[in-house]
């Protein structure tokens, strides 16, 4: 199930202080005054967000994606974003309480990040990434997964060249994305640079790819493309996907509309 | 600059009129024999060291991939955006024109900053390392007190740099002011300012340390000082510190 939407509320959590507003422009839905009422301030935090694991062994995608670069990749890259941030926060603990969708969100700041965008964003994209693989994945998406690609993008095959191509034409590193658009109530292909993660849009997410040059380098070197190819269709979790597009679609109507009978 | 050239062009070669097949690479090798053509086609430059000759800072796997691969791709898919930029010019097709600009950018500027960059670089038994002196020596003390502060602030920025790019050593000819200027992905240098000049840039995407250094960009910056080439920013510098008090202002 799509976890990253479901990250328990820090259980010592503090009452968010009223000048969190001065420093960030919030969307309603995010104020989150006296959620808990007042506790008392506990002795000093020292770690705010954890470090998930993949929902595997790092060996368990070999041979498309090594034990070695999962080591480095999760292990060095993504611990250093989580600790990265859990010590922005410590130095700041305005923003202490949020679940970590409510914290890329708001340090996005609709356009004009602030300094802890970066780690928390890149937090959500890893968790996101790894789950978005699986041993022995890459099969056909199944049921209304299907359904729903082959009505967005005309076929399977389709979708997987737009992928592709999106991710041979992202200049530089960053990520892609199949993605849920609410207004437009389709799935679409997303491109992002470096650490954005496109709920700051409102998109519902459904697979993303890393594309820096970290996620693949140990083991296809510059061969981007082969890593492309070998995710759609060795590694690849449709379901994953799935489980997404069924929470994403409690959001968005996906069917005709249904006008109960008189 | 290249895309002012070919705007002003007057006649497009016979061989682009004449093909009916889409531009590909088979197209941009075929041009390349292909005497009437007058387009220019870049190429990789060869370096003026072996692969290894930078070992232990950076291997010879590292440079081999980077300079064959890496650059390669950025000067072949330059040359293909050159030539859709010359059909699509020729075909007056204003949408797609611009619609090529960003891969213009990214590859061109991807051919620029690397030629500059293994200018910048020398085996130490052939200077790399050795402190620069006089001119730039003076201007360095001038600007950031000692060559280490400036080092200090190259890793620092080069560290701090969000995702791929470049970081630099800048001289801008206008104010002759040398200053640390860091560019996204290929990005050069001069898109950060029309008088900025290269004297040493430092390429902090992963694929310049990634195979030796994994995730520690710090540590490939910090001996990367070993193999500079500051007889070359020295160069740089005195012809375009020189230049600046006779260039005519626009
Ligand atoms: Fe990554
Ligand atoms: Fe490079």
């Amino acid at each position: 199930m799509a976890s990253c939407y479901f990250n328990p509320i820090p259980t010592s959590s503090r009452l968010i202080s009223a000048d969190l507003s001065t420093k960030f422009n919030i969307p309603k839905l995010l104020h989150r005054k006296k959620r808990f009422g007042v506790l008392p301030r506990s002795s000093k935090v020292t770690a705010f967000y954890g470090l998930k694991t993949p929902p595997y062994e790092h060996d368990a995608l070999e041979p498309y994606m090594s034990k070695k670069t999962i080591d480095i990749h999760w292990g060095e890259h993504h611990r250093n974003f989580i600790e990265g941030l859990n010590k922005q926060l410590e130095k700041d603990d305005i923003l202490y309480g949020y679940t970590l969708d409510e914290l890329v969100k708001v340090t996005y700041n609709n356009g004009n990040p602030s300094i802890e965008f970066n780690n928390a964003a890149e937090v959500w994209n890893h968790d996101f990434f790894w789950e978005s693989m699986k041993p022995g994945g890459g099969d056909m998406p199944i049921l209304g997964l299907l359904e729903q690609i082959e009505k967005d993008f005309g076929s399977f095959t389709n979708f997987k060249e737009k992928f592709t191509e999106a991710a041979l034409t992202l200049f530089g590193s960053g990520w892609v994305w199949l993605v849920l658009k609410r207004e437009e109530k389709q799935l679409a292909i997303v491109k992002t640079s470096n650490a954005i993660c496109p709920i700051v849009w409102d998109h519902i997410p459904i697979i993303n790819l890393d594309l820096w040059e970290h996620a693949y380098y140990l083991d296809y070197k510059n061969d981007r493309e082969q890593y492309v190819n070998v995710f759609l269709n060795h590694l690849v979790s449709w379901n994953a996907a799935t489980d997404r597009l069924t929470w994403g679609e409690a959001f968005v109507n996906l069917g005709e509309p249904k006008i109960p009978a008189a | 600059m290249a895309v002012r050239t070919l705007l002003t062009r007057k006649t497009l070669s016979s061989f682009l009129r004449n093909d009916p097949k889409p531009i590909g690479t088979a197209a941009i090798s075929a041009a390349a024999s292909t005497q009437s053509r007058d387009l220019h086609v870049y190429t990789l430059p060869d370096l003026a060291y072996d692969y290894g000759a930078l070992e232990p800072v950076i291997s010879g796997e590292i440079m081999q991939l980077h300079h064959q691969k890496h650059h390669q791709t950025y000067v072949t898919n330059y040359n293909k955006a050159l030539e859709q930029l010359h059909d699509t010019v020729g075909k007056a097709d204003a949408s797609a024109t611009v619609k090529l600009q960003s891969a213009i950018k990214f590859n061109g500027g991807g051919h620029i900053n690397h030629s500059i960059f293994w200018k910048n670089l020398a085996p130490v038994r052939e200077g790399g390392g050795e402190p620069p002196k006089e001119a730039l020596g003076w201007a360095i003390d001038d600007h950031f007190g000692s060559l280490e502060a400036l080092i200090q602030k190259v890793n620092a920025e080069g560290a701090a740099l969000q995702g791929s790019g470049w970081v630099w050593l800048s001289l801008d000819k206008d104010s002759k002011r040398l200053t640390v200027e860091t560019t996204a992905n290929q990005d050069p240098l001069v898109t950060k300012g029309p008088f900025l000049v290269p004297l040493l840039g430092i390429d902090v995407w992963e694929h310049a340390y990634y195979l030796q250094y994994k995730n520690v960009r710090p540590d490939y910056l910090k001996n990367i000082w070993k193999v500079i080439n500051w007889k070359y920013a020295s160069e740089v510098y005195e012809k375009e510190a020189y230049l600046v008090n006779q260039e005519d202002r626009p």
